[in-house]
Parts: C-alpha cells; structure tokens; sequence
C-alpha cells in the first residue's frame, strides 16, 4: 500500500483508442516523488536510447498530465504537464492550476499518459472509472471560451445529475485553443478561462495527437494518507501562515508592473532594449480601480487568492475578461511590445487565452518582430501591415495570424529561436542576436543586468528547464523555503503544489506535510543532496540529448542571451551589464554544487553515487561523458 | 462631486519622492520624521499653490480664510477620520505603522496618488459600466 496515492496511471493510446492503467511502483515514487521528477523518469525509460529521434510534435511523443502526492491535501492544487518539449526539445515540468488534478485523484489515477495520434480529433472524458474517447469535431477550431462552454455542458447533461445524488458540481477540463491545434509551438494547455500550463509549449504537442481536451471528473475521496491527524494539523499551520501573506491577496502580481520597472530595473521594455520605466498608469491603483470585477478568487483550498478578474467595462475593447492580468502577462504584453495602458494590456491578454497562446513566448516573439521592423530587416511587405511600438490592434493581429499559421505568422509560430533562424537564413542577417531566449525558451521577464530581482546570471543560462522564470538556477542551490530556485521548484513541481503557496511556509513544514502524507520519510536534507541531482541530471541529460531539430551544445548554449551583455541604456541602473568573467565563475560554482564537470554534463561518479548507471551508460555512449 | 452620488475620499499617499515638499519654493513643507506626513508652515507659506501643482493627486488645498496650503499632517499619527470611520463601524480607513522603506512597496504607494476626477471616472465605470462624459 502506497499511502498518498493512487498508485496508477491511465494510459491512453489514441492511435488505437486503447485505455489501459499502469501500475506505479512504490520505489520509483519514492525516488522521483511525482510531477516533473515521475515525466522525467517516464520518459528516460521510455525513450532513453533513441530520444534524440523522437520529434516532440511527432506520433510517439508522449503528453504526460501527472499529479503529485501533495496535489489535493496541500492548498493549491496543479498538475504537471510534460512530455518532449517542442521548444527546448528536453523535459520541461509546466504546471497549471485548477481543480483537474483533484478530480483526477479522485477518480482513481495518479496521471494520464496520452500516446499515438488520433485520426480524427478527439476528447477524453474521465468519470471515475469510465474512461471514453468521444469525438470532438463540433469544438475542433473553436476558440477557448467555446470549447470550454462547450464541453461543461455536455459533461452535465450526459452525467450531471444523478439519481438520489443531485446535481455534481461542473468537472476540471484541460483543452487548447486554435493555437494548439495548429502546433504552433508557443500554444498552452488550458484550464478554465485563463489558467495555463505556458512554458513548453504543450499545447502543439496535445494539438499533434488531435486531442482538443480532456475532462475529469471523480467522487471517491482522496488517496488515503498516512497518518490523517497530523496532516490536518499540518495543513492548518500551512494555512494560518497563508492568512497573514497579504500581498498576493490584495495586488496579486500586478504589482509588478510598476515595482519591477522602477524599484529593480528588470522588466522587459521594447524586447528588452530597455528595463525601467516608471509609468504610473501601469500600476496596480488603475487596474484595481477600473478593471478588477472579483478581486478575491481562489481555487480549490487556495487560501493566497492571487487571482484577480479584470473586465473591461467601456471603450473601444469593451467586454474582454482576463485574469490578474499578471505580471508575467503585463511585462510581455504590455512594456515589452511599448503598451502602457491597462485597457490594452487587459484586452492582448484575453485575445492569448481565447487563442491558447503563451502569453510570454508570444510576447517575446511579437517584441523580437517588432525589433526587426524597427531596425528594417523585416519591413510592411513582410508582415502586411506596420508594426509600431505601443500599437495594440496590430500587435493583436499579428498574435491571431500566429495562432492561425497566416502569412509571417507561421514563421513566428515556431517559437523565437526557430524564427530567428529562418528569418536568418532569408534575409542574410544575424537576427539570433535580437533574439531573447535561452535553449529555444524565451525567458521569464526578470532581467538579469540590473542584479536586483531575484534572478541572477546564471538563472537562465544554466537552468534545466531553459529560460524558465520559476525554475531558476542561483547559488546557493540551498534555501530555506520551496521557492524559485531550481531546487525548491523542482520539489514544487514534482510533489505538484503551486509556489505561491510555499513562499510564506517554512520549508520543514511542507517536507512534515509530505512525509505525514506518503511517509516516505524524506528529510530536507536527502532532498538537496540526492532528489535534486538526481532528476536534475536526468533532466540535463535528455536536455544534452535534444534532436531532432535543434541541438545544444553543453558550454556555447549554456549563455545569456546576447541582449543581456549589452549596457543598459536608461533608468537608475544606466550601463549595467552581464559580467561574463562573474558569469562564468558562477557557472562553474553552480555546476559543481550539482556534481556535474565544467561543461554541465554529470560527472561519472556522482551518477553512480546518485545509482543512474543506464543514464551514464547512454552519454558514455554518445562521447558526452568525457 | 464630479458625478452626483460618487464621492471619492482623497487622502495624501505621502509618495517617495515628496514632490510637494520638493517644489515649494519657501521651504514651507516638511517631513515629519515619526509618521511621514507633510507638515505645513504656516509662517512660511505664502499660498503660492505650487504644491497643488507638483501633487500627482492634487490633495493640498488652500484654506479659504488664512490662505495657506493645508495638507494631511495624518492629525500627528492618530488620525480623526480613521477614528470616525471605525466608530461607525465601516473599517474602511484603517491605520498602517510607519515601516522601514522598501522602494518595491513606496513606489506602488505613489501609484494611489491620483485626481479625484480620475477616480471618479474609473468608479463610475465599475459602477454603473460607462465612461463619464
């Protein structure tokens, strides 16, 4: 008996719409834990030898939607989605929030492993343990909001009310938007009307397998945990600590739009040409004044409520609804393509989740456009239209032929590494270097040159999970909180809670709450000197790996992007640059604290000691492991 | 009362960067060390305006008999309208200790500063769904 989980997971092969469960084994959950740790571990085993073949929006890519054993008792529930990234082309962990991972759990299943290709598009509609494959061409092409409709209201009339029971309440979709079906390779995977799992780019892969959606739907209790009193009471203490974190609750992210640009010089301005601004329209005061309609919204047993719903309620874009926006959203829609005015950044933002698009990989791909009309290599003929800093219609129009593959926006479709280099390759320039992105992610919008956010040089350079913004490689490796260092987001990640809710908790507590839950026992310490390196290197390797199509070579990828080394231009921090001799000393440093060489591959004997034979064995075999 | 039934309170946000101690031209403002408020001389000023000006909120106002600038002095660090408003039981104006200055938090404070004309329009749109004309 595995105490805090189901102990199985669904595998769906939609080649031959064949529905098995998969027995989960209690020593790989107790090594990889769940999430990103248990995708890694899935798909090293799976593909191992032959993953460099494998093409991320292939047949036999896999799209795995795994849970964690603190999903459901700690608040804040995710679930991790993961598989080949056709981005990075390694594994990238992209969580999102809602309540399907709770439904899941309750339904009996740990994750779903989705495989092959349907024929024709298709959803999966999971209650408890009737799992069928039902035809989705009525949805097929619609957008967000549609599907979303859709689907909730087909769910209840086939299984919402029932007998002596009443009515359930509507159950957790996964689904994508146009973008997805499209492949385009900045496409999310939604929940609900805003929720996204973003970095990855999962969405293409769902999309290749022509699944628009998946719906789940439990009524059996939770898995049985270890010892019931003390992780009530553990929850409770996690709670009470969330009750005086106000911030969150009342600005959520927001706050950032103005505090990041002026108070630490580090948000992206014009595709990161500069980093500081001090707009006072951009703060919080505006959106809370005119735009915030429901201003505490949590999710299931979330007591943080970042979540704001914005609504434009007059002008010109009258009727868009959109979460928070966030920070993340008003960095790279708003200051990072010139746009300022909170209607707008309201309205861009709820046009990417209506087409499924990743808010911060097509920001950064509009933004590294509109660099290239600026400095003339692509001009009006290119794009159909003029693409100016701070225009909102064209920036939104520029967003729907991505998500539809129309004229330029298939090439910008591919993501920013990918269309740097084909627009490279037509145009005769370097246009790479315009490029803000790190292994064909681009990154979160913390800049690095000023050195006051929390970011720092290495933190894209040398993350696992490339130009990830919540998985960020600083030194130390050690804190003592879940936070958003590598190690602390991996245990985020893999135990699938959200990072929001671990910031204000000491970190013992949630390690108590876990072994309270699995009784696994795992200890703070075991989880830095083991757990870390572990699915860390694992990770690394498959990164190293890639193919098909992009390849990294271990020290020339492992770079700031060339943004980062030129000076800043404007605000309080004016001239401040990426030290590449401070850079790669930390690198090193960071390396090293790992257990990997100078060049970042593992080194022979702490894969041995971390008992990854096969994982040496296959970068012996490919000449990496010197 | 811009629009007839929205009345919006309009208190100072004490900003970082004091922009109307900083634009008074008789060195009639001041920074009162304990609370931060803006104190006025009363001596000095001359009920120039320059400070109504400078205010990204406009909140000094000048007193319609002396003539002087009167601006929230928080009534020494226990302020009377907070008072009232906990007496009548709305919590709506509640008092914040002085803490040590984050530059992340005291920028966003600046951001509150705003025309009472401009607040009333935003809350006549949450309101009632229409941009005041």
């Amino acid at each position: 008996m595995v105490y805090g989980y189901n102990g199985r997971l669904l595998e769906v092969d939609l080649s031959t719409s064949s529905v098995k469960e998969v027995e989960l084994n209690e020593d790989t959950l107790r090594m990889y834990i769940g999430g990103r740790g248990l995708a890694t571990k899935i798909l090293w085993d799976r593909f191992g030898r032959r993953w460099d073949s494998i093409d991320p929006l292939g047949e036999e890519n896999l799209l795995l939607l795994l849970t964690g054993p603190l999903t459901g008792y700690y608040p804040g529930a995710r679930i991790c989605v993961s598989g080949k990234s056709p981005q990075s082309n390694g594994v990238i962990g992209s969580t999102v929030s809602s309540e399907f991972p709770v439904e899941l759990r309750c339904a009996g299943y740990d994750g779903i492993v989705v495989t092959g290709r349907a024929e024709k598009p298709v959803y999966i509609s999971i209650f408890n343990d009737e799992v069928d494959i039902r035809d989705a061409s009525v949805i097929w092409g619609k957008r967000g909001r549609e599907t979303l409709a859709y689907l909730v209201k087909d769910w209840v009339d086939r299984y919402g009310w029932r007998p002596g029971r009443g009515l359930l309440k509507e159950p957790g979709v996964l689904y994508i938007g146009p973008a997805g079906e499209k492949m385009v390779r900045t496409a999310v995977v939604m929940s609900k009307w805003t929720h996204a799992a973003g970095y990855g780019g999962y969405g293409a892969v769902m999309g290749s397998k022509n699944l628009k959606a998946i719906v789940a739907k439990g009524t059996n209790p939770l898995p049985e945990v270890k010892d019931i009193a003390e992780t009530e009471r553990l929850i409770r203490e996690v709670w009470k600590t969330h009750l005086g974190f106000n911030n969150l609750r009342y600005r959520g992210t927001s706050a950032g739009f103005l505090s990041v640009a002026a108070a630490t010089s580090s948000e992206p301005v014009r595709n990161w040409q500069e980093e500081w601004h001090d707009r006072i329209e951009a703060s919080t005061a505006y959106y809370e004044a005119r735009l915030w309609v429901k201003r505490f919204w949590g999710d299931f047993g979330c007591a943080i409520t970042c979540l704001k719903i914005a609504c434009i309620r007059s002008g010109r874009f009258r009727g868009c609804i959109t979460d928070n926006p966030d920070y993340e959203m008003q960095a790279y829609l708003g200051s990072n393509l010139g746009i300022f005015d909170p209607d707008s950044v309201v309205y861009i933002c709820s046009q990417a989740d209506e087409l499924g698009l990743c808010g911060i990989q097509t920001g950064n791909v509009l933004g590294f456009a509109a660099e290239l009309y600026e400095k003339g290599i692509l001009d009006e003929s290119d794009i159909g239209f003029p693409l100016r800093w701070g225009d909102t219609e064209a920036f939104a129009k520029l967003m729907h032929m991505i998500a539809y593959r129309d004229g330029i926006g298939d090439i910008l479709a591919e993501g920013t590494y990918r269309a740097a280099k084909i627009i490279s390759s037509k145009k005769g320039v370097d246009a790479l270097r315009y490029a803000v992105q790190v292994k064909g992610v681009a990154v979160g919008a913390h800049g690095i040159r000023s050195g006051l956010d929390y970011t720092m040089e290495t933190s894209y350079a040398c993350s696992t999970q490339a130009g990830d913004h919540t998985s960020v490689a600083n030194i130390p490796l050690r804190s003592g909180r879940v936070d958003l260092r590598e190690s602390g987001a991996l245990f985020a990640d893999s135990a699938v809670l959200c990072a929001f809710n671990s910031f204000s908790v000491e970190g013992e507590l949630v390690f108590r709450l876990l072994d309270s839950v699995t009784g696994f026992g795992i200890t703070m310490d075991d989880w830095y000197n083991v757990y870390v390196p572990r699915i860390l290197s694992i990770q690394r390797a498959l990164l190293l790996i890639g193919g098909p199509d992009a390849y990294w070579e271990p020290i020339k990828d492992d770079d700031n992007p060339p943004r980062f080394y030129e000076p800043l231009p404007s605000g309080f921090k004016a001239k401040a640059v990426v030290d590449r001799g401070k850079f790669e000393n930390l690198r090193r440093e960071y390396f090293e604290s790992l257990g990997w060489d100078e060049r970042g591959i593992p080194r022979l004997d702490t894969l041995v000691k971390l008992g990854l034979m096969d994982v040496a064995d296959e970068l012996k075999r490919r000449g990496l492991l010197g | 009362m811009y629009v007839p039934g929205l009345e919006v309170p309009h208190l100072c946000t004490q900003c970082v960067d004091y922009p109307c101690v900083n634009s008074c031209p008789f060195k009639a403002l001041s920074i009162d060390e304990n609370t931060g408020a803006v104190r006025v001389d009363k001596e000095k000023c001359t009920g120039c305006g320059k400070c109504i000006e400078a205010c990204p909120g406009a909140v000094p106002f000048i007193h319609p008999r002396d003539g002087y600038a009167v601006i929230c002095d928080l009534c020494g660090g226990d302020p009377e309208c907070v008072k009232v408003c906990e007496e009548v039981g709305y919590n709506a104006l509640i008092l914040v200790k002085l803490e040590k200055p984050r530059l992340d938090f005291d920028i966003l404070k600046k951001g509150y500063a705003r025309k009472p004309i401009d607040v009333t329009k935003d809350l006549s749109i949450l309101l009632y769904g229409e941009e005041v004309v």
